[in-house]
């Protein structure tokens, strides 16, 4: 009896780290940049009116980097929680075009809305190498004084919105700058 | 059997040729550095880093767009002579020890380096335990002894006959 426990121990050990392993996405790597100031960059707008984006510019703010381009299919279905949130609130959201063609970008804005209050062209994706990005839609949460304190790796859900996003620029706007 | 042998060989040159060939055709593309020390450095670099959007691909390996964007970042860093260290430190900030094919000895990593180890001490732990035990089992009865004197006692006995 007791040389089948042994196995049919060890058979039970790993068919718990298996089953737990099923439930790990390997795809959503730990983001190393959480707590560590977002790089900084410059670029001009997406189309010549618009004016040129420093991050700069928003230290002091609670704010949103959206990282999003017009071929991007995932972008899709996030785009209306963008658009209502920023209809709903006043967190800035700047939306980095990510290597895309500045002509089809403003067109995909004409026609699911622009959420957006500045709009950096990164055609040839500089920035989001300098920002770790892999896999559009990505976001970040940026604080008052300019540290990034949450990424979201694809598309904002509404869960994650209302759960994680919300109540976690409340707590950041109270803080400091 | 012995006539079988040319044409396993064949099959074997065949399937080592096919293997150079896609060596050969690799994705990289072709760049110039001001000398061979920074495209040594240029391609060891490619093979050691992740490419983060297919699964399991060094960045040479791969025809992702991300990969070509990661590869042009390096090739810029080599040439503008950047160390080893400061590159991989570039990547890892940015993406993770996800990236290194080798990740760095770190508290996060040690049991990824030491588990190894330790696991094959405790498998070879327990083959010497096994062979222990069984080695014990076959030692001789406690009365061979005594039977193998009555023996020799006997032979002595037909001797001075």
């Amino acid at each position: 009896m007791n040389r089948f426990i042994i196995p049919l121990l060890a058979f039970i050990v790993l068919v718990g780290f298996l089953g737990v392993g099923l439930t790990l996405k390997p795809r959503e790597l730990p983001s190393p940049f959480i707590g560590k100031p977002a790089p900084a960059f410059s670029l001009p707008g997406l189309s010549p009116a618009q004016p040129a984006f420093n991050n700069r510019q928003m230290a002091g703010a609670v704010w949103l980097l959206n990282v999003w381009a017009s071929w991007c299919v995932a972008c899709r279905t996030e785009h209306p929680l963008l658009n209502q949130l920023a209809q709903t609130t006043t967190v800035p959201i700047v939306g980095l075009n990510y290597k895309d063609d500045a002509g089809d970008a403003a067109a995909w804005l004409r026609r699911f809305g622009n959420p957006y209050t500045h709009i950096p062209f990164d055609p040839r994706g500089n920035v989001g190498i300098e920002y770790g990005v892999y896999g559009v839609p990505e976001t970040y949460l940026i604080d008052k004084n300019g540290i990034i304190r949450f990424k979201q790796i694809g598309p904002i859900t509404p869960d994650i919105l209302e759960r994680e996003l919300l109540p976690l620029i409340e707590k950041l706007r109270k803080e400091p700058a | 059997m012995i006539r079988q042998a040319p044409l396993a060989a064949a099959a074997i040159a065949a399937i080592i040729a096919l293997l150079i060939g896609f060596a050969a055709t690799a994705s990289v593309e072709a760049v110039n550095f001001e000398n061979a020390r920074q495209e040594s450095l240029y391609t060891d670099l490619l093979a050691e880093l992740r490419c983060l959007v297919c699964a399991n691909q060094s960045l040479s390996d791969s025809n992702a767009d991300l990969a070509k964007d990661l590869r042009g970042k390096v090739r810029r860093m080599v040439a503008d002579g950047r160390s080893r260290e400061a590159i991989v430190d570039y990547m890892v900030e940015r993406y993770g020890e996800f990236v290194l094919y080798r990740p760095r000895f770190s508290a996060a990593t040690f049991f990824l380096w030491v588990a190894p180890f330790v696991l094959a001490l405790a498998g070879f732990g327990f083959v010497a335990a096994l062979a222990r035990r069984k080695s014990q089992q076959v030692s001789p009865d406690p009365d061979t002894d005594a039977r193998l004197q009555k023996a020799r006692a006997l032979i002595e006995d037909e001797r001075h006959w």
